[in-house]
């Protein structure tokens, strides 16, 4: 077998299971370190690095990286990233000194960007240190976008939206609030060197069956109900609440009905739980603030009398297997004095004038290349919602990086697809004979769970954050569960005596050394274990000096505690931390 | 020693024996000894070797002397019973705790000084009674316990890490087994568990003494270029011809049963050995052609290496006392002290 090359960023990197899942390949394991050792700013910052916005995100991410976490495999439940990502924002120092500043002198371009949410934000903190006068326009009074308008403020307290968004305009961004951009094609006659299109997906789907202009002002549309509240405008609601969707908004929808009087709110679902949208400890955190959760309801109509919205009819299904298909079993009657349509968020461009050469795709998003985040014009960018639908806002700032090393690049007359390349250090953790410079011991903690404020309380006060944050014991406990993947055992053939040590110290059987062969199933049934899981790589030596052997390690089971270093005794096999340093705007200058 | 235990990581379920053990459940405390000794290799195969035979942890004894290879008995299966004796005291001990309780697996590790040196006495007698145990002697040729001198197994000619060559004479365990008349003559290697897993499994079922020479190299003092026991050389001068395989009749066996005529031996509780490789006129049941193999590989400066010899019809250290069937630590106090007037009655028929 061809040994593996470990000089690819790639390699270790997908081994990094959180780091490779996160869309902006934030950090974990290191900022998981930096906050066991008390560095909350430091930790702050390696997060603020890659996601931008570590308080935001500590609260709302969508956790890609939790479901791929190795300690999901080895016990079952991942490690609590993102809860501790909101530790390192809330106990950090003040950071503004550690932060990026805009220099004096300013390169002489403009850079327009399009609402001023995750995307454009994004943007404008990469490229604002590079000395590009970025200017953001925006619909609303106040920057955040969707991050403000659908997420609500007892998951996400306006304070710390504001901060974070604090840190990148006060680079001197331009922000104009109050002004939709009704034009693309007057934007671009405005003469700016390039665009970017960081608008969402700000529109709720509407559903059209009979009844539904029956009485307008108690049929809202989730997205707009919720801006309203966010904004001020609305802040009362119905004691009967039936909310139809699955989604986070239609979660969001519910909680916030709750706080606004709403004392019955029912989620109604045409479908069974396992095929919900939400993430699951969305649903339970609706759960718990008594919402129930109604399945296999199909919408009907929606039923008035004198001109008032008195319920909805539903049809009740029978579903198959994996409910693709379904029957009809009866037709019910649920009684309500507001209906909150959550099913869905579009995106919306009557200001992009045909025969721009501003292409769409069949289903009305923009045709956008997936790395340079570049549309079908030359110079105009787009990212986040807008670009590739409703999405998360850990992708809006994946996308808002890369766009910024295109605008960088079209700027600075380099063609966009040259992208700067990923770079790697492996960097020895020994201390000592057997002494490491991270916490190598398994930790059994099961996941600390996070405390919520008191049912009563939370209902009293819209605005109430009801995630309390995890208390310092809970911290110290959660960290410890970090496997450490970015430590990485690496293997220096020429050294191995072949003396077995690393195999029979490994608790987790994933070393083996066997013969050379020329099939990858095979070898992986070879292997101590049978490495059944084909997702994870084999780490491949070259031949070993006496017997030229292999050794090879499945990545699937090593759990990164360094025993096979520890007995080694020629260091053949030794801990070394892998950094991966991403391309971003302005590094590719450097090189 | 490492820095960490070794953590038990509850991964996807780990295979079990028929008594629903893991494998983790033979192992014993952290071994203290250097990284890379060939010692925890030997316990590694012990560990695998218990629980492949499903033998449950407590019946096992654990016997040893002084040095590093006796160290070991700490290292795996906790649940076992075990007594640390004197320097080159590991054969008396077993042979009396033997005596006492002929139903457990007795186990002794032993080094090449503890065996060769200070207890070689005792271990030709214990090979002479044929004690039912299986004797690993974990041979490096120095005494790493005390930093590196020449034990009674270095080879002429071998260097010492700092460059003198031992001019003395070897004692060769295998050589000197078959010369005693023991029962079950083996050597491997700590770095060939594939060879050492199987000849440990046959010594578990093997009724008397399982002599077992385990080269198993000193990383500190004995793994340099000159050394006769270093992984490298015993890697380029082994000759792995006579190579055992362990079948267990207590499995569904039918499949593996040879059409090729292999060489199979029959153990006394039932086990098969199946020789897979030899030399055509070799046969491990004549202790003559074992001792000239033997003999000519040594001479050729090679490691001759496996299953050498075994001979199940000799008479264990039981048969050949006439001990009781069962075991005296099970008989009542009554039976196994009859008393004063007994013993009197005894004493008067030799006047």
């Amino acid at each position: 077998m061809q040994a593996t090359d470990i000089g690819d960023p790639n390699y270790f990197h997908r081994v990094v299971e959180c780091q490779w899942a996160c869309p902006a390949h934030t950090n974990v394991p290191e900022y998981i370190r930096l906050i066991a050792q008390g560095r909350y700013s430091d930790a702050y910052m390696v997060n603020r690095e890659s996601n931008v916005f570590p308080g935001i995100l500590g609260r709302t991410c969508d956790r890609p990286c939790e479901p791929a976490c190795r300690r999901e495999r080895v016990d079952g439940s991942p490690v609590a990233i993102c809860r501790l990502k909101r530790v390192a924002s809330d106990l950090r120092d003040d950071i503004t000194g550690l932060l990026p500043v805009a220099p004096e002198g300013k390169n002489g371009k403009r850079v327009a960007c399009i609402g001023a949410g995750p995307a454009s934000l994004t943007v404008a903190n990469d490229l604002m240190p590079l000395g590009y006068a970025v200017t953001i326009f925006e619909a609303a009074s106040q920057p955040g976008g969707l991050m403000r308008t659908s997420i609500p403020s007892f998951r996400l307290p306006a304070q710390v939206l504001e901060e974070e968004i604090g840190y990148i305009v006060n680079m001197g961004v331009e922000v104009r609030y109050d002004s939709p951009v009704t034009s693309l094609g007057s934007l671009l006659g405005d003469g700016y060197d390039a665009v970017f299109i960081g608008s969402g997906a700000p529109r709720g789907k509407d559903l059209e069956i009979e009844g539904r202009h029956d009485d307008p002002a108690h049929v809202h549309i989730g997205l707009d109900w919720l801006k309203s509240v966010a904004f001020g405008h609305i802040s009362s609601i119905g004691d009967r609440v039936l909310v139809i969707g699955v989604g986070n908004t239609a979660m969001d929808c519910c909680r916030t009905a709750r706080r606004l009087g709403g004392g019955d709110v029912k989620i109604m679902a045409r479908r069974p739980r396992q095929y919900f949208k939400a993430s699951p400890w969305e649903l339970e955190d609706a759960e718990e603030e008594q919402v129930e959760i109604v399945v296999n309801h199909a919408p009907r109509r929606f039923v008035t009398e004198n001109g008032r919205l008195v319920g909805m009819e539903f049809d009740v299904l029978e579903w198959d297997e994996h409910a693709r298909q379904s029957r009809k079993l009866d037709t019910v009657f649920l009684p309500c004095d507001d209906v909150i349509l959550a099913i869905g968020q579009e995106n919306a461009f009557p200001w992009v004038e045909r025969g721009l050469g501003f292409e769409f795709t069949s289903d009305g998003l923009p045709v956008v290349d997936a790395v340079t985040m570049q549309t079908t014009l030359a110079g105009v960018f787009a990212g986040g919602d807008a670009a590739f639908g409703p999405k998360n806002i850990i992708w809006a700032v994946a996308h808002g990086h890369e766009a910024a090393i295109s605008i960088d690049n079209h700027c600075r007359g380099i063609p966009v697809g040259e992208r700067p390349p990923a770079q790697m250090a492996l960097t020895s953790q020994k201390m000592g004979l057997t002494e490491w410079s991270y916490n190598n011991d398994y930790n059994p903690s099961p996941r600390q769970q996070m405390g919520h404020v008191d049912l009563t309380k939370r209902f009293q006060e819209l605005h109430l954050e009801v995630e309390l944050g995890f208390s310092a014991e809970q911290t110290m406990r959660e960290v410890q569960r970090c496997l450490n993947c970015d430590v990485q055992p690496v293997f220096r053939a020429p050294l191995c005596i072949e003396c077995d040590a690393c195999i029979d110290i490994c608790p987790v059987a994933c070393l083996t050394i066997t013969r050379d062969t020329e099939s990858e199933s095979e070898l992986r049934s070879m292997l101590t274990v049978a490495a059944e899981n084909l997702e994870e790589p084999l780490y491949i030596s070259e031949p070993l000096a006496q017997t030229g052997r292999i050794m090879v390690k499945d990545e699937d089971l090593c759990v990164h505690c360094g025993l096979c270093a520890e007995r080694c005794p020629t260091a053949a096999w030794n801990m070394e931390k892998f950094d991966l340093r991403l391309g971003r705007a302005g590094i590719g200058a450097l090189l | 020693m490492p820095s960490i235990n070794k953590p038990l990581i509850p991964l996807a379920a780990m295979p079990k024996n028929e008594i629903g053990l893991t494998i983790r459940d033979y192992e014993g405390s952290m071994s203290t000894l250097c990284a890379g000794c060939g010692h925890d290799s030997v316990t590694a195969a012990i560990v695998r070797a218990l629980f492949e035979l499903s033998v449950p942890p407590h019946k096992v004894v654990k016997m040893s002397g002084i040095g590093c290879s006796s160290k070991t008995t700490a290292y795996f299966d906790s649940a076992a019973h075990g007594f640390n004796s004197a320097h080159g005291r590991m054969a008396p001990i077993a042979t009396g705790a033997n005596a006492a309780n002929r139903d457990a697996l007795y186990v002794g590790i032993s080094g090449d000084g503890d065996s060769l040196s200070i207890g070689a006495g005792h271990m030709v007698h214990a090979i002479r009674r044929n004690v039912h145990m299986i004797y690993v002697i974990e041979n490096n040729g120095v005494y790493g316990l005390t930093k590196g001198q020449f034990s009674a197994s270095a080879d002429i000619g071998s260097a010492a890490k700092r460059g003198e060559a031992n001019t003395v004479a070897p004692v060769d365990p295998v050589m000197l087994a078959l010369s005693l008349g023991a029962s079950f003559v083996a050597r491997s290697f700590s770095g060939d568990k594939e060879q050492l897993v199987p000849i440990l499994k046959a010594a578990a079922q093997h009724r008397g003494l399982a002599l077992i020479d385990v080269i198993s190299p000193c990383v500190q003092f004995n793994n340099h270029y000159g050394s006769t026991k270093s992984y490298r050389y015993v890697r380029e001068h082994e000759l792995r011809e006579i190579d055992p395989d362990f079948i267990d009749t207590a499995r569904e066996i039918v499949a593996d049963l040879p059409r090729d005529g292999a060489l199979m031996v029959a153990m006394h509780d039932g086990g098969l050995v199946r020789f897979r490789t030899l030399p055509a006129d070799y046969d491990p049941t004549d202790r003559e052609a074992a001792m000239r193999y033997v003999n000519q590989a040594n001479a050729r400066g090679e490691i001759p290496t496996g299953l050498l010899f075994v001979d199940e019809s000799i008479p264990d250290v039981h048969e050949l006392n006439h001990t009781s069937e069962t075991p005296l630590v099970e008989l009542p106090f009554e039976e196994l002290c009859p008393g004063s007037a007994e013993l009197e009655e005894f004493q008067q028929s030799f006047v």
